[in-house]
């Protein structure tokens, strides 16, 4: 009998253990980050190192403004693309779609969240480079090579899509019948009723999941630096190349230690990647946990 | 009032076709890696290690990186699993009373959940650094087991809940301790346990970011956890970087095999989460 109890206290102990290990995980990695880069903040001060231009690792100079500036292109891009497409299939799945549409539909948003980061980035060359080299950019401005912040934006907008349906229709189902009957009721068409009602109730999680896909798209490394062109210059059309802060970082490891400072400044970025995105993640699943909360009650 | 159906109209056929080009870019994605892949695919790719001269569009496969993928996103789940299914039940089953707790915990995973991969990998160098632990096998599994830790917790948790209290009750009130209640729970979430598997080992097999700088890359399959391994996706991003038109050719068809290998995962862990919910009690 003793023993059982013994037994029971030490798992205990142990899983508390596992559990605290794990969960603090979160601040070591912030630490661990923060220490690594202290060399080159002593160096060159926060304020430099995010607002400067000028990058040449050989001389020292570390400006991280064309990265920062050329990660907000490519999520911005993205964002803009697939949050409407994203809210509009949400919307046609929970509101409109029959249950064996429903059926045949989940599957593959489901499969399409499973699909790797570097097939999205396989597909975005041979897909999406030739269709804005030839087709959309020649439009627009005399030569682009199709690697561009725009086929970056595009490719993350399908790497997001999943995300953002996934949340939307689970906030989407969360609101009352009661609300929608009463409003039908009234005489309101159907999309009456969600532009009205629907819609309203559902904007906290809307943000949320947004915000969510935005740290997404923000931390995605390889099928970005494969599309992106990785031109450290701020971009300014979404037919300039681009290159965001990952893909900074996983494209220099090789160099990172031969150069004095470098793996400093890489270790910078992930820091900068891991703050914005850790701040943006708790912002998000507040927003999402609150409204949980609210449905229980 | 025509304004009115019209608007109703106009939105409908709006949503049908979002809905169609977001359900639609999985099959264009598979399509064009299967079209492109396809053209390239032989025997050799999945038996045979590069040989000599194969980045420049000789002889050989990427068995090396199948097999290294295998044994790293294999290994961290493992050690993933180590982790996260005590972390599961301390959640759920040690905490009872403690729900502020308990949910800052669960928050708390998925924040990390949301970290993205390349942090996890700078973040697995850091460490590799620390205790002198060069790109290997050993490392790669390191990083991407943090990786898989979230998932799997988050799977698992959501598992565990579905089991319903009385079941729990009865044990204990049978005069189990937690821990004897505990493996009354997890025979129940047996094919729960699975999905989670094969949740973690898809996400792992398909990642890049995490492994850049800790596994390495070589072209033989690693005998130790201590040599350096390939991995599938690195070899299609590496392939893909030639200017061989032969070697690029590989890369698409190493792309295929990577699609295949993560379609049939995903396919069996939404089998599997099917059954599940269909005999649980």
């Amino acid at each position: 009998m003793n023993f059982r109890l013994l037994k029971d206290k030490i798992l205990s102990k142990l899983m508390l253990v596992f559990t605290l290990a794990s969960v603090s995980l979160l601040v070591i990695i912030g630490i661990g980050l923060y220490y690594k880069s202290i060399p080159i903040i002593h160096r060159l001060s926060w304020g430099e190192l995010i607002t400067s231009s000028i990058w040449k690792p050989l001389k020292g100079l570390f400006g991280f403004f064309p990265f920062i500036m050329g990660t907000l292109w490519v999520t911005a891009i993205a964002i803009i693309i697939a949050l409407p497409l994203c809210l509009l299939t949400a919307l046609y799945i929970v509101e409109y779609a029959p249950v064996r549409v429903k059926r045949i539909l989940t599957p593959f948003v489901n499969l399409l969240s499973g699909i790797p980061p570097v097939i999205f980035g396989v597909w975005g060359v041979l897909f999406i480079i030739p269709l804005i080299q030839i087709y959309i950019a020649p439009h627009f401005v005399e030569f682009s090579t199709g690697y561009s912040v725009l086929a970056g934006g595009i490719v993350l907008a399908v790497m997001i899509f999943p995300l953002i349906v996934s949340i939307i229709s689970e906030v989407l189902r969360t609101i009352p019948q009661e609300l929608k009957d009463a409003s039908l009721s009234l005489g309101a068409t159907k999309w009456e009723t969600i532009k009205k009602v629907i819609l309203r109730k559902a904007l906290p999680g809307i943000i949320a999941a947004a915000v969510l896909a935005i740290s997404r798209a923000f931390g995605e490394t390889i099928a970005v630096l494969m599309v992106c062109g990785n031109n450290a210059v701020v971009p300014h059309s979404v037919f300039d190349p681009g290159y965001p802060l990952p893909a900074l970082i996983a494209n220099n490891y090789g160099e990172m230690l031969s150069i004095p400072l470098y793996d400093s400044a890489l270790m910078f970025a992930a820091l900068l990647l891991f703050i914005i995105i850790l701040l943006f993640n708790i912002i998000s699943r507040v927003i999402l946990a609150r409204l949980e909360r609210k449905l229980a009650a | 009032m025509k304004g009115r159906k019209l608007e109703e109209l106009f939105f409908r056929v709006l949503m049908v076709l979002a809905t169609i080009l977001v359900a639609g870019s999985f099959f264009l994605i598979v399509g064009t890696v299967f079209f492109k892949g396809f053209h390239y695919m032989n025997l050799d790719m999945i038996t045979k290690t590069p040989g000599g001269g194969f980045y420049i569009g000789k002889e050989g496969g990427v068995l090396n990186a199948i097999v290294g993928s295998f044994y790293v996103a294999g290994g961290a789940t493992i050690l993933g699993l180590l982790v996260s299914i005590p972390v599961a039940i301390f959640i759920n089953l040690y905490m009872d009373g403690k729900r502020f707790l308990s949910n800052t915990i669960r928050m708390a995973f998925d924040v990390l959940f949301g970290i993205p991969s390349i942090v996890y990998g700078a973040f697995g160098f850091l460490i590799m650094v620390y205790f002198g632990i060069r790109a290997s096998l050993l490392g790669g599994i390191i990083a991407v087991t943090l990786l898989v830790i979230p998932i799997l917790v988050r799977t698992l948790d959501e598992v565990i809940r579905t089991v319903p209290f009385e079941l729990r009750d009865a044990a204990l009130s049978l005069g189990s301790t937690r821990w004897e209640t505990a493996k009354v729970v997890l025979r129940q979430i047996r094919p729960g346990i699975f999905t989670a598997i094969l949740l973690s080992f898809g996400r792992a097999i398909g990642d890049v970011a995490s492994v850049l700088f800790t596994a390495g890359f070589s072209d033989n399959v690693p005998t130790s956890l201590h040599e350096p391994a390939a991995t599938l996706p690195l070899a299609i991003f590496f392939q893909l970087g030639s200017p061989v038109e032969e070697v690029q050719g590989r890369g698409y068809a190493s792309a295929l095999i990577l699609t295949i290998i993560v379609l049939i995962i995903t396919i069996l862990s939404d089998i599997l989460i099917k059954k599940f919910s269909k005999h649980k009690i």
